[in-house]
């Protein structure tokens, strides 16, 4: 992979507001940002930036997109860690770029890549269309139809859902999983994300579907060996692999690995479980 | 009313106080990939030859005085032609391997799946991960949770019978409390353990409307706090087996005098 010279500024308009109403450090970031289309030529493109007090990634790839080169791609939008669309691999790690600041990361050039697991449409902006086909397998949430509204569930049931429920969709998870990101199984398995997803409804109170035979079968959970990458990269610190990966095979072990259940279930029928 | 307003300067917002990454975070960071992998390898590697070590080549059961090896506990078939070690160690060792964290371990460190995240992996092999043989076979581990709960009981019967010196009377030795520390981090890992989270109430859907539903939903939070530190509990518990071990054996060989104070 070839690093290419900055570019010649292509706009002469002065850094941008924000950044240079003071706060600058005096110092210079030396970004390396992956460039390039799919069936194209990838280039690492080194940026100077000037760096500014508390300045993340994200303001850095926007003082490039502002001042140094408008043609780089890039998907953001809240630029508080709560929409999930500015993930990218920082130095080799996945993270989002709106929380990457720029004074945790070692002295010396900063790599920004796109992220590896997602087919690339444009420098840091990968097609990840195919987590949204996943998640239309999954049957949604389905109360009994006799469960009359409004309902009224007590904290205790709905408690470890909170967590869950904090899911930006960043897909860092699905980003740094193995089994994604170095077997390419997108097509046999659902990934950390939907696993979380499936582990959100399968534990709601008042939701009657038994999804674990599909998370098995079409979502691949056995393929999972459990490495925690995905809880390590979270943003939101859900605890993926703990408190949901692993209580699903639990409840899959419940059905296909337990004798004792399997004679509970021979002897008193499905209410075994 | 009046209302006062502070102007805040987005200046003196970025400059804002910000602690980053801890002394040891910014250290852990700066190590290398392997160096997890390489660490775990060693100690574990090594953990497996202490046991083998202690298990069958040192002659006899692991005894001095009233304190038992935790390697030699239950004693059963003690005449036999086979350390009795044998007989006992498999379901703790099992356990240990088909462990949810321990997983993660070895996965990482001895097959490189991966050695580290977002690091590529060496093998280019067809992946199955837990879904063929062996490794599905994974899927049992609570039944060897099962198992190592029995072996636990007689560990605290063992700590119960140190605090008893041969003559009869009450003792307190520094064997006895090491005994002591050795059996509460292993019982720390054990009850830790996700699949006994799930049994004991994990598995539930509706804590309000479950037979003993509040009773597991309290029993599921103390497993929770427990298994948060399970990674924590699994090393320290792995590492007082040892030392524990190692105590009576030293005690065995004369090279140290327990202290002790009978009552």
């Amino acid at each position: 992979m070839a690093v290419v010279d900055q570019p010649k500024p292509s706009v002469d308009a002065p850094i941008e507001d924000v950044l240079t109403a003071s706060g600058l450090t005096g110092e210079t970031l030396t970004l390396r940002v992956l460039k390039g289309v799919p069936g194209g030529d990838t280039a690492e493109v080194a940026y100077q930036v000037p760096v500014v007090a508390g300045m993340v990634i994200l303001d850095a790839v926007h003082y490039v997109q502002h001042n140094l080169d408008t043609d780089l791609a890039c998907r953001w939008n809240c630029k508080a860690a709560k929409c999930g669309s500015c993930s990218a691999e920082v130095n080799g790690h996945p993270v989002l770029m709106c929380k990457t600041r720029v004074d945790d990361l070692p002295a010396g050039p900063v790599t920004v890549h796109p992220l590896k697991s997602f087919p690339l449409i444009k420098d840091l902006v990968t097609d990840v269309s195919r987590n949204y086909e996943v998640n239309r397998e999954i049957p949604p949430f389905t109360a009994a139809p006799d469960d009359g509204t409004p309902w009224r569930i007590p904290q205790q049931d709905i408690d470890r859902l909170y967590e869950f429920r904090k899911c930006i969709e960043c897909f860092l998870c699905q980003d740094v999983c193995h089994i994604l990101r170095s077997h390419d199984y997108s097509d046999r398995f659902y990934g950390p994300r939907f696993f979380v997803r499936v582990a959100s409804l399968e534990m709601h109170p008042k939701d009657v579907l038994d999804r674990r035979d599909q998370t098995r079968d079409q979502g691949g959970l056995g393929y999972c060996n459990i490495t925690k990458c995905c809880t390590e990269v979270c943003p939101e610190h859900i605890h993926i692999t703990d408190n949901a990966i692993i209580p699903l095979k639990e409840r899959v072990a419940d059905v296909h690995w337990d004798p004792v259940r399997f004679v509970g279930r021979k002897l008193f029928g499905r209410n075994a479980d | 009313m009046s209302t006062q307003v502070t102007k805040v300067s987005p200046a003196s917002l970025a400059s804002a106080p910000h602690s980053g990454p801890g002394p040891i975070e910014r250290i852990l960071d700066s190590l290398p990939w392997w160096a997890l992998p390489a660490t775990v390898v060693t100690v574990l590697g090594l953990f497996g030859l202490y046991s083998i070590w202690t298990a069958f080549l040192t002659g006899g059961i692991n005894q001095s005085g009233s304190y038992l090896s935790p390697f030699y506990s239950p004693t059963i078939w003690s005449t036999g032609p086979v350390s009795p070690a044998l007989w006992v160690l498999g379901s703790p060792l099992l356990f240990r391997a088909t462990c949810y964290y321990y997983r993660k371990a070895y996965y990482r460190s001895f097959f490189w799946d991966p050695p580290s995240c977002a690091v590529g992996e060496l093998r280019h092999r067809k992946y199955r991960g837990e879904t063929a043989f062996p490794l599905f076979l994974n899927n049992l581990h609570r039944f060897l949770f099962y198992l190592v709960l029995i072996v636990t009981g007689f560990l605290w019967y063992d700590v119960y019978l140190a605090f008893w010196a041969p003559d009869g009377h009450v003792q307190l030795g520094l064997g006895t409390g090491i005994m002591l520390v050795n059996v509460i981090l292993l019982s720390g890992y054990t009850f830790g353990c996700h699949s006994w989270r799930h049994l004991v109430g994990g598995g539930l859907d509706c804590y309000s409307k479950s037979r003993l539903g509040q009773a597991r939903y309290r029993a599921w939070q103390w497993v929770t706090v427990l298994n948060q530190r399970h990674p924590l509990w699994a090393w320290c518990s792995m590492f007082s087996v040892v030392i524990t071990d190692v105590y009576i054996h030293l005690l065995r060989a004369g090279i140290v005098i327990d202290p002790h104070i009978v009552f």
